[in-house]
């Protein structure tokens, strides 16, 4: 009954690890993975163990619970201290702790907080209820940015008076850029996300292979996947000529899903946006157009402003630009730990410092 | 002749000690779950001279939903009850069965759960000897919550215990994990996946009594509740100051768990299970016992999931289908859907 | 971020559609991928069907999918 994976699955993983290490770089390299969802396959597999020194795998700011901001965590908390609402939040969200707070202590202290599986359930919620009033975190990058976009231009539809979004929407490539222009930063090549570029496609990337000439392939989730990208990442970096390749063809199309896109641009603008531990990165946010302001949590429930600090010694930012390895982070495994997280790339089950510490902290 | 019991919701007064709390015990529960000795309803249960070492347990059980596919709050008490004893190789004697109900509680309910309690009693051929039902007000409960302990009586040579693990010991399992908790989390929370899934909620005595009969080696067994396999064979790494090594592609779990699980981003290693048992089996009984455990109704897909590798490194290493290896922590929290 | 399922569509209902992954069904939102049909094979984020998955892809060049396709195949 056990559902392993057959035979041909080995074969096709020492040849992969074959090859990687034939065509190993002389020195190392830094491979930026800029999805957290990457980081969290790489370190669960212990995929590092068949990889060859030279390959360095640095985790991005893919992340999106990691890199919401401590003030938007603590308008969030503030809206259900001061008004009665039913939140709906996605899992990743309940422990990252703001300046104060959390949502799971909020929740423990009687406030409504749902953990839901899809925005669907936060949608029909509102429908069901019309007396309360709902407000769901809308966050993630342009995976789940048209699933919001296809909620409210059918709340505006219907006139769903009562159905809100929090809106954190990030954008992935135009990060990228920005990353690019750091200086602390020294990326060789990156390993692109599966699940974003199934929306928006290959070209979005193109910039970064020819402007820079670092070499893109846009990876699955499979550990087979990851390892396929990284030979492929290597064949490109040998031959010194960099292109965006898409490994993931099975479910990313150049042009990506023009039907999710269209909603996204329907739906919302680019909008300057805070990125915890980064800063302010210009036009890598999404923010709803006016015509759907009115959905706009942030806008009808004001709270008080909140003077958000940063917990001292925390090192997310470094760590989400690819800077610091978590161990390298003065706090990590000693006052920073998954049962006493001090900043969100602890607390995300997918932020790089919570991977470190649950698969490979410890020498086997 | 019992009293006919006819009312339709639990009220205060049910608890309060007087006429109708009397109606209830007699006219429900005693009609229900009786025998010779529960019935004389005596402050405490006498019980005959028992000539051996006794195991002692007792578990509170607060599941929401009460009602879940494969199961209810009844059957898993009984069932976790006999199984916590069942660890030590004891047979089950008895069981105290002790009620907390919120007002309003339906009685159709309260009715459904003790045919379930009966159903596994019988079943296991043990009684419930002493009970208590307290009411208390709405909001005070959620709907209902079950206490129960129980006391075996252990076989003279039988001495189970994780002090007897040692190097090279097999680790079995008697069958798939993840079902309990992924059948629960479905049902609590309105996720609406459609599978088969129910509930591995099982009594295990039996089993561990064909265990016995073929091996004097089986050095210790653990249920695994709470945390799963993971968090069970952590701790038993710790206590025995022993690595142990589990195998990825050994592990049993059905597609539909890790169908679920895949969905929501939740490892099933960690998750509830209600009718699993993990044995510590001297190497060289590893297989006898593995196919005593085949052959009884609980243990159909009994398999070997790992080996005890080395003592004085307390560690829990997953060998991966990678051909890789980690280390497997304590979950600091509960797992939660994600999407990332 | 990234979390998605590979799913095969049962039946499709205005915007929703029955989906089975691994032996489970759910209902999800089809409104991402309009000209999908019966007996496609999606990937499923957060209960919305985000992009149609190249069946002969799958099974010629990624193996890793190769068990579940068979599978469904030859249900």
């Amino acid at each position: 009954m056990a559902t392993g994976r057959t035979g041909w699955m080995k074969k096709i993983i020492n040849d992969l690890k074959k090859s990687i290490d034939k065509n190993r770089p002389p020195n190392t390299i830094n491979i930026m993975e800029v999805c957290g969802t990457h980081t969290m396959a790489i370190s669960r597999s212990g995929l590092r163990q068949l990889l060859p020194d030279e390959l360095n795998l640095i985790s991005g700011p893919g992340c999106p619970v990691c890199v919401t901001s401590n003030r938007d965590i603590d308008h969030i908390i503030g809206i259900i201290r001061d008004y009665p609402v039913t939140l709906f939040t996605f899992g990743d969200m309940i422990r990252v702790p703001g300046t104060d707070s959390s949502l799971q202590l909020e929740k423990s202290r009687g406030k409504d907080v749902r953990i839901c599986y899809s925005p669907m359930d936060a949608f029909d919620y509102a429908k069901k209820n019309p007396d309360r009033e709902v407000v769901f975190i809308a966050i993630g990058f342009e995976t789940t940015a048209p699933l919001t976009a296809v909620l409210i231009k059918r709340a505006y539809g219907e006139d769903l008076k009562n159905f809100h979004i929090f809106n954190t929407h990030k954008l992935v490539p135009p990060a990228l850029e920005l990353l690019l222009l750091d200086k602390e930063i020294n990326i060789d090549a990156f390993l692109c996300p599966g699940h974003v570029s199934a929306i928006i496609g290959s070209i979005p990337y193109q910039f970064i292979a020819d402007k820079y000439n670092i070499p893109c392939v846009i990876s699955g989730f499979e550990p087979v996947d990851i390892l396929e990208s990284l030979d492929m990442i290597l064949g490109q970096y040998n031959k010194g000529r960099a292109s965006v390749q898409i490994q993931y063809d099975r479910v990313v199309k150049p042009e990506g899903n023009p039907t999710a896109a269209a909603l996204i641009e329907e739906v919302f603008e680019p909008a300057d946006s805070f990125w915890r531990g980064i800063g302010n990165l210009p036009l890598t946010g999404l923010k709803l157009r006016d015509r759907y302001m009115r959905f706009d949590a942030a806008v009808l429930f004001p709270v008080k402003t909140i003077d958000s600090k940063e917990p001292p010694g925390c090192k997310c930012g470094d760590v989400l630009k690819g800077i610091l390895k978590p161990f390298e982070c003065r706090l990590f495994a000693r006052a920073c730990t998954p049962e006493n997280p001090v900043g969100p790339c602890m607390v995300s089950s997918e932020g790089s410092c919570a991977a470190y510490y649950k698969y490979e902290r410890t020498k086997i | 002749m019992s009293k006919k019991f006819t009312d339709d919701i639990i009220q205060l007064s049910h608890g309060d000690g007087g006429l109708k709390t009397s109606k209830l015990i007699s006219g429900l529960i005693l009609d229900h779950i009786g025998n010779k000795i529960l019935n004389k309803l005596e402050d405490s249960a006498v019980l005959a001279d028992i000539n051996s070492k006794l195991a002692f347990t007792t578990d509170s059980f607060v599941v929401n939903p009460i009602f879940f596919p494969g199961g209810d709050i009844g059957k898993l008490s009984i069932c976790g009850t006999i199984n916590d004893l069942a660890t030590t190789g004891c047979i089950p004697l008895a069981l105290s069965l002790s009620f907390i109900i919120e007002e309003g509680f339906k009685i159709k309910d309260l009715k459904k759960i003790l045919q379930s309690i009966k159903k596994v009693t019988d079943e296991c051929k043990i009684s419930i000897v002493t009970g208590d039902t307290k009411v208390v007000e709405r909001g005070s409960a959620d709907k209902l919550f079950i206490n129960t302990s129980g006391i075996g009586a252990i076989g003279k040579n039988i001495s189970i215990s994780p002090s007897n693990i040692m190097k090279g010991d097999k680790i079995i399992i008697n069958g798939g994990i993840a079902e309990h908790g992924i059948s629960v989390i479905n049902s609590r929370n309105n996720f609406n996946f459609s599978s088969d899934i129910i509930s591995d909620c099982a009594p295990l005595h039996s089993l561990v009594q064909d265990m016995l009969k073929v091996s004097k080696n089986i050095h210790c067994l653990r249920d695994a509740t709470r945390g799963g396999i993971a968090t069970v064979l952590i701790e038993l790494a710790k206590i025995s100051n022993c690595r142990i090594d589990i195998y990825e592609n050994k592990i049993p779990v059905k597609k539909e768990v890790l169908g679920i699980c895949e969905f929501l981003g939740m490892d099933p290693l960690y998750i509830a299970n209600e009718g699993k048992m993990i044995a510590f089996v001297r190497s060289d009984e590893a297989n006898i016992v593995l196919e005593a455990m085949k052959k009884n109704k609980y243990g159909g897909e009994s398999c070997i999931i790992g080996e005890v590798s080395k003592k004085g490194k307390n560690n829990l290493v997953l060998n991966t289908q990678l051909g890789t290896k980690r280390i497997l922590d304590l979950l600091y929290s509960e797992q939660l859907p994600r999407i990332c | 971020m990234c979390l998605a399922i590979p799913a095969k569509i049962l039946k499709i209902t205005d915007n929703k559609a029955l989906i089975e992954s691994f032996g489970v069904k759910k209902e999800v939102d089809i409104s991402l991928i309009p000209d999908a049909a019966k007996n496609d094979y999606v990937i499923v984020h957060a209960g919305f069907a985000i992009q149609t998955i190249e069946k002969e892809e799958a099974l010629a060049t990624h193996g890793y999918w190769k068990d579940w396709l068979d599978e469904e195949n030859n249900q």
